[in-house]
């Protein structure tokens, strides 16, 4: 096994993601039946290549300017929760 | 005759004739989605006034003949990740079920610019993330030509809309052959253009570096249309490219004697079905006696493909999606605090497949695996891509088949996510290496499921592949073939 259910647990916290006791088992058996896979690239020597960066050469830099109108009525539209023109969000700060 | 059943290119001749009108044409349309949809649930939403309003005004457009685009007065359909001013968008997601953009993506603006009428949004695996829209939070689509197989995903609303004429033409993305694979299991055109030939802008991230528009069609002069439309520079995605956009439909005329096809023998191997491998040799025979030159060639990395593939899709996708965190749009659930709202909130509002992407690609960037993972899986790319550029040395396309099997079963492959990721195996290296690359129907099985082959080019040369998959398909009747959808 190339991971344990306290590794997945780890990463899910990570991740932002709360896991059932099962959904932690069943991932932990899939997850580490698709690394064993990707052990393929491990055939392979690439010391000396460079990894990839882009498919094509083609950043485009533009001005930063502002083009779309304040819409605050557009933006708040789909807030799950508001005070006003605020986002209610839950506390941060203790 | 059915209006609905008629080519892109075919309706637009009878509108610009008056022959008939877009009104004409899109009541027919909905007429066919009420007849069919209950059978095949190709859609998500529809949006059947503002879709008649924009065929009025295509109409007044096309009186006054105001306006040459071949796509005024044309229903077309988007898959559900395509934002789209004040009409649900939903990714196939629980997390963003009831979500309405405040902007259309630029493709849209552009279909909308061209006079299209926008019918509504089809179903798709959630986020992207699958290959067959079993993974839709809604429910599954059907395949049109058997209605107990995947219509291929992850575009497979789109690609059984269009197969089942429930609109003259839609558009899908590709991140690793979600336009392509549901395009040959529904037994339609599907064209995946290079990496920034079209714009990203206001299309729901997956994969950032491979996540591709295009469109999905009843031919391949019609995706040149499309592509003619959706194609060029936008100042919204800095990765699109700012280089001339060639005459795609000039571009279907002309020769393919001398052309040279390179067909590589990684993509024919043991477990391919052989109606699949009989059809695509037919295909590339076809070419031949049409004067093309054949070539065995070889991409000797191909077998990387599936584990680069889903370690840099994940890995992107986990990044993407950390925005789904309930806070300024989409579900959030109720929880004590702040880290247990983000974590309840995406346990409930995420599906299985997405999230084992995001924790397959949290774990590949996390401290201590990203050299094992992350960092490998680029640099095997880049061999990838140069097996591609060194095959275009003496080749000028690439002929594969698009799938090793025809349409599954529904089903048949939920319960083991390593078996659905190798149905990708010829389509993703394509999105890799970010090449163009189309799908065109080529055959049926025994079963009577579509086959599709698939043409790879050269970066940003959409206009040879499209020409020689046009050449194929006036010497063959396979896209004529419709599917007879049963009564069940």
């Amino acid at each position: 096994m190339k991971l344990t259910a306290e590794e997945v647990q780890r990463v899910a916290v990570l991740a932002r993601l709360r896991l059932t006791r099962e959904e932690r088992t069943e991932l932990t058996e899939q997850l580490d039946h698709i690394l064993t896979y990707m052990d393929k690239l491990g055939e392979l020597d690439i010391s000396e290549v460079a990894p990839f960066t882009h498919a094509i050469e083609s950043n485009e830099l533009r001005e930063d300017k502002v083009t779309n109108q304040p819409n605050t009525e557009a933006l708040l539209a789909n807030v799950p929760d508001r005070d006003g023109n605020f986002f209610k969000v839950p506390k941060i700060i203790e | 005759m059915n209006l609905a059943s008629l080519a892109v290119h075919d309706a637009g001749d009878k509108l610009r004739k008056r022959e008939i009108s877009s009104v004409e044409l899109t009541d027919a349309v909905f007429e066919r989605i009420a007849a069919t949809d209950g059978r095949i649930h190709a859609y998500l939403t529809l949006d059947r006034e503002a879709a008649l309003d924009q065929a009025r005004r295509a109409d007044a457009r096309l009186r006054a003949q105001d306006g040459a685009s071949p796509l005024l007065g044309i229903p077309i359909a988007l898959k559900d990740n395509f934002l789209t001013q004040g009409l649900r968008t939903t990714a196939g997601s629980r997390i963003l079920a009831e979500f309405v953009p405040p902007y259309d993506a630029s493709t849209v603006q552009r279909l909308r610019l061209a006079g299209a009428v926008i019918v509504g949004k089809t179903n798709l695996d959630e986020f992207a993330m699958g290959s067959s829209a079993e993974n839709s939070a809604f429910f599954p689509t059907r395949n049109p030509w058997n209605l107990k197989r995947i219509p291929g995903g992850s575009s497979g609303g789109s690609a059984a809309a269009v197969a089942a004429d429930q609109c003259l033409a839609a558009l899908g993305t590709d991140t690793g052959g979600s336009i392509r694979q549901p395009a040959a299991c529904c037994g339609v055109v599907g064209l995946k253009p290079t990496y920034g030939r079209v714009s990203r802008y206001g299309i729901i991230a997956f994969a950032s570096s491979m996540d591709q528009v295009g469109p999905m069609t009843k031919d391949v002069r019609d995706s040149a249309l499309l592509l003619q439309v959706l194609a060029g520079r936008d100042p919204a995605d800095s990765t699109s490219a700012n280089r001339p956009v060639p005459d795609y439909a000039a571009a279907l005329t002309g020769a393919i004697k001398g052309i040279r096809v390179g067909v590589p023998k990684e993509y024919f191997v043991s477990g391919m079905q052989p109606e699949v491998e009989k059809a695509v040799r037919d295909g590339i025979h076809e070419l031949e006696k049409q004067g093309a030159v054949i070539l065995d060639i070889s991409l000797p990395h191909t077998e990387y493909a599936v584990a680069v593939y889903y370690i840099v899709a994940t890995a992107e996708a986990s990044s993407n999606l950390a925005r789904y965190d309930g806070m300024r749009y989409g579900y959030r659930a109720g929880a004590k605090d702040l880290i247990e709202t983000y974590m309840i909130t995406r346990d409930e509002g995420f599906g299985a497949e997405v999230k084992r992407r995001i924790m397959l690609g949290t774990y590949a960037l996390s401290a201590g695996y990203y050299d094992a993972y992350y960092s490998k899986a680029q640099r095997v790319r880049a061999l990838i891509k140069r097996d591609f550029g060194e095959a275009f040395q003496s080749c000028d396309l690439i002929v594969t088949p698009t799938a090793p099997t025809t349409a599954f079963k529904l089903g048949e492959k939920t319960q083991d996510p390593l078996q659905m990721y190798l149905s990708d195996i010829y389509t993703i290296s394509i999105n890799l290496a970010g090449l163009p690359a189309v799908s065109l129907p080529c055959g049926f099985d025994p079963e009577g499921m579509p086959i599709g082959m698939q043409i790879i080019g050269e970066h940003y040369d959409e206009a040879t592949i499209l020409r020689v998959a046009h050449h194929y398909e006036q010497a063959t009747e396979w896209h004529k073939r419709k599917p007879r959808i049963e009564d069940r």
